[in-house]
């Protein structure tokens, strides 16, 4: 062994130490906040933190309920995956559903056939109202999207629930800052510094279990604009469209609406980790149909109030 | 189409570095070359920013656009904040931090700085060294990065003049010397050809150490490097009696993240501040016991005894103590936009302990500029100064020099909730 080799001290690879880091947020986060949530929508990345949030407080009750906002127009798939996942870790789920918040007029949409992914704000801001949360841990991640590229970890949204970029607090080393006023709100981003390939490496090595619409299935779609829309109730196709059969999987998964497939043979982790690696596809600008809108729109949503 | 049914094992950890620089140095174009390069730019941005060079009438791609930020900062024509960008070459998973370079904002740097492990400092071959080279200089050497890259780039302007690099080099190691920096690495680039950033080019040909991307990929990790010393704070303690598992009843679980050092079973421990005696009994996680924990690993501690351990104490091994104090000699940086003032308390955060604290005294304020320590009263955004503080509660200290975990602070302004200022233990 190399003199050099032997001055060093053993070192983590560069999952453990992402997995050590978000540990590390999700205790920051139990230790300074007095009433958490954790947003839960039964995707991966969110599947990601409920095994992080095992690590990190196992044996115990994890501080603080699971949190999901449901458009209504989710697939079924990942909702019973979602409501399966929390019951096995006997851990408490609280659903709070845009159309409740349509019927109360809160949510009030263009044309009945807009997408409510950008209502789920609304939403979500009574729930932190009705349950008093001060903090919501998210999955988001900064290698998104650009918007997100200076997202902080413990990130500030004032009492409307805005994200001001300019009026973020400073972060420095490991040491988080959660306090906030009555009415304020953290959001909390455990997984910031993982790019999705990270996420995927995590998923086969811990052998977290997905929603089968993850794996490639065969789907009936209509291209559209480049990106693949899968023809659903909510999104029929339209006169005049050519409606094509193909196997394909879903990178992220939301709202029907907004939410595309890609073309995949990718039938398991390890073979999604490979494509995921040579890819020349972000993985927004291949799936979501919500960020082609404008060059901001993501920054946009966020200042309004989305995760 | 594919025929690769598995990745290589990236098992070189996780680097953290920072650039500086002002975008006139060719900052965005070296990150985005090093993003491009590494293949870390997919189609779609490619596209994008393909599209915008055109609609900006440029004749070849500007890579610089890939680290364009919000419309915030579009609108006003300048970037305002840390920007993290991700990269990984198969061998070793990166992160960057994006300081921008502009006057004003040292507390940018210093946030940037905070986590990294090296410092890529930028020269414009064509003007040497400026006052923001020594300004950044300082400031990596003040939030204690070991190791320095000075990357003097735009050598396609200068015709690849060796001449100009040693002449930079050599002004350089002299104010290097002054500030005591040890560890510095030169290297003549041209982000916007990408001569010596992944690829070597054929124009640098006397030059013969090391590409940037080869420096990168064999520098020390942070935690490869720490202090030997273990920390232990306590974040939150797991007490499961209610579970309805007899098991667990008397269960106390000491959850934290080790700073430095390592830790195994049968280890004799001492909390402070209290000084209560124990020994490990096992390192948990997630329902799996390990014989010993190492740095940056969050785990779970048990121990013997019944000793009194909340949330703000730290493990220690008991030959190892930090220093327990009530009083703290700091060099501060000031981020607020309120300036600071000795009248009024402020919080200090430390690892997981906060405090009340007073301003005893500030000993000076420091021109980054010309390193003079100059008198002060009150202390502005972006300043930094040495300060000495009293606290209500005692902390568990060691000098940032020697630990970057137990010897750095955050002060938060109650008032607004805002962190207002940066320290580091003298």
């Amino acid at each position: 062994m190399s003199a050099l080799a032997l001055q060093q001290h053993a070192t983590l690879a560069h999952l453990d130490w992402l997995e050590s880091e978000a540990i590390h947020i999700l205790r920051e986060v139990a230790g300074q906040c007095a009433n958490p949530a954790l947003l839960f929508s039964g995707g991966k990345d969110s599947l990601v933190l409920l095994r992080l949030a095992e690590k990190a407080f196992r044996p115990g009750r994890f501080p603080f309920p699971l949190l999901n906002i449901d458009t209504g127009h989710n697939y079924s798939e990942v909702v019973d995956f979602r409501d399966l996942r929390a019951c096995q870790l006997n851990e408490r789920l609280i659903v709070r559903s845009v159309e409740d918040s349509m019927r109360r007029g809160t949510v009030v949409l263009k044309s009945p056939g807009e997408s409510r992914n950008k209502h789920q704000s609304v939403t979500l801001l009574e729930a932190i109202e009705e349950f008093g949360f001060d903090c919501c841990i998210g999955g988001a991640r900064r290698d998104e999207e650009k918007a997100r590229a200076k997202e902080r970890i413990f990130s500030f949204r004032d009492e409307f629930g805005q994200w001001d970029p300019k009026n973020q607090r400073p972060e420095l080393w490991d040491l988080f800052n959660a306090r906030v006023h009555k009415g304020e709100n953290i959001r909390a981003f455990p997984i910031s510094n993982w790019t999705e390939l990270d996420v995927w490496q995590y998923i086969e090595r811990e052998e977290l279990q997905l929603p089968s619409i993850y794996f490639a299935h065969r789907r009936e779609v209509i291209r559209r604009n480049g990106l693949l829309q899968p023809v659903t109730e909510l999104t029929p196709a339209r006169a005049g469209d050519v409606i094509e059969e193909l196997t394909v999987r879903f990178r992220t998964v939301g709202d029907i609406t907004c939410t595309a497939p890609v073309e995949s043979d990718a039938d398991t982790i390890a073979r999604i980790i490979v494509e995921t690696a040579t890819t020349t596809i972000t993985e927004r600008g291949e799936t979501r149909l919500d960020d082609q809108t404008s060059e901001a729109s993501m920054e946009q949503r966020k200042k309004e109030g989305y995760f | 189409m594919s025929a690769i049914e598995h990745l290589p094992d990236i098992d070189n950890g996780l680097l953290r570095f920072l650039t500086c620089g002002s975008v006139d140095d060719g900052k965005s174009t070296l990150i985005g070359r090093l993003l491009y390069d590494t293949k870390t730019i997919l189609a779609d941005t490619l596209h994008a920013i393909t599209r915008t060079s055109e609609r900006r009438g440029l004749e070849a791609v500007d890579l610089s656009l890939i680290t364009d930020g919000l419309s915030a900062e579009r609108e006003q024509g300048i970037t305002i904040d840390v920007a993290y960008r991700y990269f990984s070459t198969g061998r070793r998973k990166y992160i960057i931090a994006d300081a921008p370079g502009h006057e004003q904002y040292t507390r940018n740097m210093v946030t940037a700085a905070s986590t990294a492990n090296l410092a890529i400092i930028l020269i414009d071959a064509r003007k040497g060294l400026l006052t923001q080279t020594r300004r950044h200089s300082y400031l990596a050497h003040l939030v204690g990065i070991p190791h320095i890259v000075v990357a003097i780039n735009k050598m396609d302007l200068v015709d690849y003049d060796q001449a100009v690099f040693d002449r930079i080099r050599g002004e350089y190691l002299e104010f290097a010397a002054t500030l005591g920096i040890g560890d510095v690495s030169f290297i003549p680039l041209s982000a916007l050809n990408g001569d010596m950033l992944v690829d070597r080019g054929d124009r640098l040909d006397w030059y013969s150490g090391p590409t940037l991307l080869d420096i990168l990929e064999n520098a020390p990790t942070a935690h490869s490097e720490r202090d030997e010393r273990f920390r232990f704070p306590v974040q939150y303690v797991c007490r499961p009696q209610k579970s309805g598992d007899p098991k667990l009843h008397d269960y106390r679980g000491f959850m934290g993240r080790v700073e430095s050092g390592e830790i195994a079973v049968g280890d004799e421990v001492l909390i402070l501040p209290s000084e209560q005696r124990s020994r490990v009994k096992a390192i948990e996680i997630h329902g799996s016991s390990l014989p010993r924990a190492i740095a940056e690993q969050s785990v779970t501690l048990l121990l013997d005894d019944e000793v009194d351990v909340s949330r703000g104490d730290m493990i220690v091994r008991a030959q190892e103590l930090a220093l327990v104090t009530r009083r703290i000699e700091a060099m501060l940086c000031w981020l607020g936009d309120t300036a600071l003032d000795p009248q009024r308390k402020y919080l200090i955060r430390q690892t997981t302990r906060e405090t009340k604290a007073i301003i005893e005294a500030i000993d000076y304020r420091l021109d980054i500029n010309t390193l003079q320590q100059l008198p002060a009263e009150r202390l502005g955004m972006n300043d930094i100064a040495r300060v000495a503080f009293k606290l209500a509660q005692p902390l568990c200290v060691d000098a940032y020099r020697e630990n970057r975990s137990t010897g750095a602070f955050i002060v938060i302004d109650e008032s607004s909730n805002n962190t207002v200022g940066a320290g580091m233990i003298l």
